[in-house]
């Protein structure tokens, strides 16, 4: 059983937390021709704009209430219907996200009121689907938010029925925030292999894989999950719910529907995938491919390959509870150790972490505990690159937010080939912080010529070698 | 703070957009406003001051979006680089433990990293729950004998513009005027006075290109707000002899103030493009009213133009006639324009959104009569202008790059967050570099031609496809 620690520090130094209301602004992110916004002041907005931009490299559709003083005193419900009735009119989105912020849960805002008044007023924007969710900033974490707006985009856009098993090859995939844009297309690849079609809540990577587009500006999401596919969940055969923190959305569904679910916590490591592909087999009634049969033994050959430098290594981990599952497994899968884990906030599935103790806590706590258990190896987003420099060990970045890569934010963790490609990173980078053994300097030597040769530091002793 | 003070801020009589329409002081439009607010404007203004340690009291969605996202540089400590917040949560909110956290917060700041001393900003929730946090940082402040400054910023009062200004009366309230300068370093045949610069943020440590001439001419910054400053430094800005406004409106008041209390003299001017800094340095000269100096500028100003107008020719040649569309706000949008027609650029329009009649009248000296002002900067008419005009190039702030990217345009970036810096005379020469990089890569050649088989039928199998 895993210890965990609460969090005892007043002060939050180099926090590992983002909001939950950014979580669910993501989760929209990954409907079609939706834009989310967020009922709060316009800050959170361009902060949070900023934040995905600067992650995912790609226009960011997000809007806001613009709640001002007079706003936040008074009321703002004219805010939410203005702000509704502006998008609707301006841009006619299929859906639109409303989550809240701490500000307008702290005045008390009531959303779901204010969309039944925006109807009333407005009968002529009913085209446009619009999924409130409660996610105040002082509550959760960017994980939980985006599990909160999917369980939302459910309970709004999924109609009770019982037509399980209409569409005889469909099958409905719950994506965690813990997947990337890459690790839905590995998904959906996978579904594709063996004849079936994946629904994926939500689509990150139909929307934000990062891909150019005929059309040069769309103030929508230029991708995801459309409406129709959602509202025909319920006659899919299975659901499979990637993320223990997708729990509730996944009960949801599940009670509207009737559709039977598979839950995985994660789908890193050879262990993880194999089930997910044997469910995938059974569902299908098919045998494995004989593509998925090699990318398979070649993830084998890559843990024996990499057996020698990920054994014994020491790893620090920071990040959300999905994410650590996934890590966890895959790194103690492979030999390592994990000496420090540290995520914003608590979750069941870290009671199953294969770790002594988890904080919850920020990126302090991670360097203190990484420090104190000489950690060799760091995981986690770029905001631990100075934590990083400080402990001087080398960073595998994931999680939220990637500024300082190109592409981190596309990487797929998830399958066989993915997690062959992390082991030979990591390997890569304990390899790099191999130090020589420093230079001996003869004091017979002095006086003659080599008295005054300088030394090179082993790091520019192999030039095109890049740290972390 | 009071609505009225919040009025009487954005009542400020040295600024040029006072007299006609007053476009920064409109309520923003609910679902349909852009930019930051508030907390993010008082974030921009004092977070380089590198010494000091800055909390946000608050929720995690201000700081946990935002921290470490700054492009300004630091020449020592880099503390304003590690991100703080009180990290709210539901129970603090409801059970009113804010004002408790924030007081152990700040013990923990001190005890933790001995700041020269702390700042603490005021966000929406806690503004809106009503903690003290004045009362708070006087208690923090009488017990542990660091300054502790409140910032009294919350989101929702307005617009970043204000959050500047906000910034600037706190650093006037609390801490200019509280220390006197340390005596100059006597340097042999050279009469030393003492200025101020008072919107320089170092972006990318740009400042650097310009310090050495500084250095030159005896002309001592005994206080940045706030470029590479330290808390110590602001302390004195009181007694400089004169002030430079760097390309920033926001902060006249703090000008307009040392000028009315201390009677500090100042002038505004930009550091962007040959013309411009010369222009800045001889200003300098003439406010402090020291005939040797401005004998001295001249020279100076003499020697580094001939020496960046050779260095530059090269450039010059690849860049001739080459047609850019700029979109900045207010200042800027002259002050490049100078810069881009030192390198035989032809600017052929530029965005006037922010300008006042003033900055127009300037462009229209620079770029003639029918020179082409853009006033909407919405993504649909910034492409729209490129190609009407035929441009070859997009100068414009970070928001724009990903669409300027997606439309297959070279983009040069010229806001905060940039990586590059662009001030002084060397500044120039990396100005002329990146521009030449981005419109001479092969990239734009390659994205713009279709595939091969475009005009085949073979574009691959529908999703879903391989299903009967």
């Amino acid at each position: 059983m895993t210890e965990i620690l609460k969090r005892k520090k007043p002060l939050s130094v180099n926090p590992l937390k983002a909001s939950s209301t950014l979580g669910a602004s993501l989760a929209f992110l990954g409907l079609r021709r939706a834009i989310p916004m967020m009922h709060g002041s316009q800050g959170c907005t361009a902060f949070g704009k900023v934040f995905f931009v600067r992650h995912f490299r790609e226009p960011i559709p997000l809007q806001t209430t613009a709640m001002d003083h007079v706003a936040t005193v008074m009321s703002s419900d004219e805010n939410v219907i203005e702000g509704l009735r502006t998008l609707c009119d301006k841009n006619h989105p299929d859906v639109i996200g409303l989550p809240t912020t701490g500000l307008s849960e702290t005045q008390g805002t009531d959303i779901q009121r204010l969309i039944r008044e925006f109807r009333a007023h407005y009968p002529q924007f009913e085209q446009t689907a619009i999924v409130p969710v409660n996610t105040p900033d002082f509550s959760g974490s960017l994980e939980s938010g985006f599990a909160q707006a999917v369980d939302a985009i459910i309970e709004t856009l999924v109609p009770v029925s019982s037509h399980v098993g209409r569409r005889r090859r469909q099958v409905n995939v719950l994506a965690s925030a813990a997947l990337t844009p890459g690790d839905i297309e590995v998904i959906r690849d996978w579904c594709e292999d063996f004849g079936l079609r994946a629904v994926m809540l939500p689509d990150l990577g139909d929307s934000l894989d990062g891909h150019l587009i005929e059309a040069e500006h769309t103030p929508l999401t230029l991708g995801g999950t459309q409406r129709e596919e959602i509202a025909a969940m319920g006659e899919s055969i299975a659901t499979l719910v990637i993320g223990a923190s997708l729990n509730n959305a996944a009960n949801t569904l599940r009670s509207r529907t009737g559709v039977p679910d598979f839950r995985f916590d994660h789908l890193m490591g050879l262990d993880a995938c194999d089930q997910f592909i044997q469910t995938l087999a059974g569902l299908a009634d098919a045998a494995v491919p004989a593509k998925i049969e090699r990318q398979r033994a070649q993830l084998q050959d890559a843990m024996v390959d990499a057996h020698f430098m990920t054994g014994f290594l020491r790893v620090a981990l920071a990040g959300e509870p999905d994410l650590l599952a996934g890590m966890g497994a895959l790194l103690t899968g492979c030999g390592a150790e994990i000496v420090a884990a540290v995520s914003p906030i608590m979750a069941d599935v870290l009671n199953r972490l294969p770790v002594a103790q988890v904080h919850i806590g920020d990126l302090q706590d991670l360097e203190e505990t990484a420090c104190s258990h000489a950690a060799q190896l760091l995981i986690g987003s770029s905001h631990a690159v100075q934590s990083a420099e400080r402990l001087e060990i080398p960073l595998l970045r994931a999680g939220f937010p990637l500024y300082d890569r190109l592409g981190g934010f596309a990487r797929p963790w998830v399958g066989y080939r993915a997690a062959r490609q992390a082991l030979f990173d990591i390997a890569n980078l304990v390899l790099e912080q191999h130090h020589d053994t420093p230079a001996y300097r003869s004091v017979f030597w002095s006086g003659g010529p080599r008295e005054h040769e300088v030394p090179l530091p082993a790091s520019q002793a192999h030039p095109g070698l890049v740290r972390h | 703070m009071k609505a009225s003070e919040i009025t009487a801020l954005q009542n400020e009589p040295a600024c040029s957009h006072n007299k006609e329409e007053k476009s920064g002081c409109a309520r923003p439009k609910p679902g349909a406003t852009a930019g930051g607010c508030v907390f993010d404007g008082a974030q921009i203004a004092l977070l380089p001051i590198a010494d000091v340690a800055h909390i946000v009291h608050g929720p995690i969605g201000c700081s946990g979006s935002s921290w470490d996202n700054r492009g300004t540089r630091s020449s020592g400590p880099a503390l304003y680089r590690i991100g703080m917040t009180t990290d709210l949560t539901e129970q603090d909110v409801i059970m009113g433990r804010g004002e408790k956290r924030l007081f152990h917060a700040i013990k923990q700041a001190i005890d933790e990293h001995a700041p020269a001393a702390v700042f603490v900003y005021t966000t929406c929730v806690t503004a809106v729950i009503g903690d003290d946090t004045a009362a708070v940082c006087q208690a923090a402040q009488a017990r542990w004998g660091v300054p502790v400054v409140p910032v009294d910023c919350a989101g929702f009062y307005g617009s970043k513009n204000l959050g500047n200004r906000i910034a600037g009366e706190t650093m006037l309230k609390h801490v200019i005027g509280t220390r006197e300068p340390d005596p100059a370093p006597y340097m042999p045949g050279l009469r030393v006075h003492d200025v101020n610069l008072i919107g320089e943020y170092n972006i990318a440590g740009e400042f650097w290109n310009v310090a050495p001439l500084f250095d030159e001419l005896g002309l001592r910054i005994i206080g940045s707000l706030s470029g590479d400053a330290r808390y110590r430094e602001i302390q004195t800005m009181h007694r400089a002899e004169a002030s430079m406004v760097v390309c920033a409106k926001a902060l006249l008041n703090v000008a307009r103030k040392l000028n009315e209390k201390w009677g500090v003299p100042f002038f505004e001017g930009s550091f962007y493009g040959v013309a411009d800094t010369s222009q800045a340095l001889r200003d300098f000269a003439s406010l402090l009213h020291d005939g040797d100096l401005a004998d001295r500028t001249e020279a100076l100003i003499a020697r580094e133009e001939a020496a960046i107008s050779a260095a530059l020719q090269p450039w010059r040649e690849r860049l001739r006639g080459r047609r850019v569309l700029l979109y900045t706000g207010g200042v800027k949008s002259w002050s490049i324009v100078s810069a881009l027609q030192d390198l035989g650029m032809d600017v052929v329009a530029t965005g006037t959104k922010k300008s006042t009649a003033e900055d127009k009248a300037r462009i229209r000296d620079l770029m003639g009569d029918d020179a082409i002002m853009i006033d909407e900067g919405s993504p649909k008419a910034l492409l729209g202008a490129y190609k009407d005009l035929r441009a070859d190039i997009l100068i414009a702030g970070g928001r724009n790059l990903y669409t300027a990217l997606k439309a297959r345009i070279p983009f040069l970036d010229i806001n905060q967050e940039r990586e590059f810096g662009y001030a002084g005379y060397r500044g120039m020469l990396e100005l002329a570099k990146q521009l030449a990089l981005t419109m001479e890569s092969p990239v734009w050649e390659a994205v713009r031609k279709p595939a091969p088989w475009a005009n085949t039928k073979l574009v691959g199998l529908p999703v879903g496809g391989l299903l009967k």
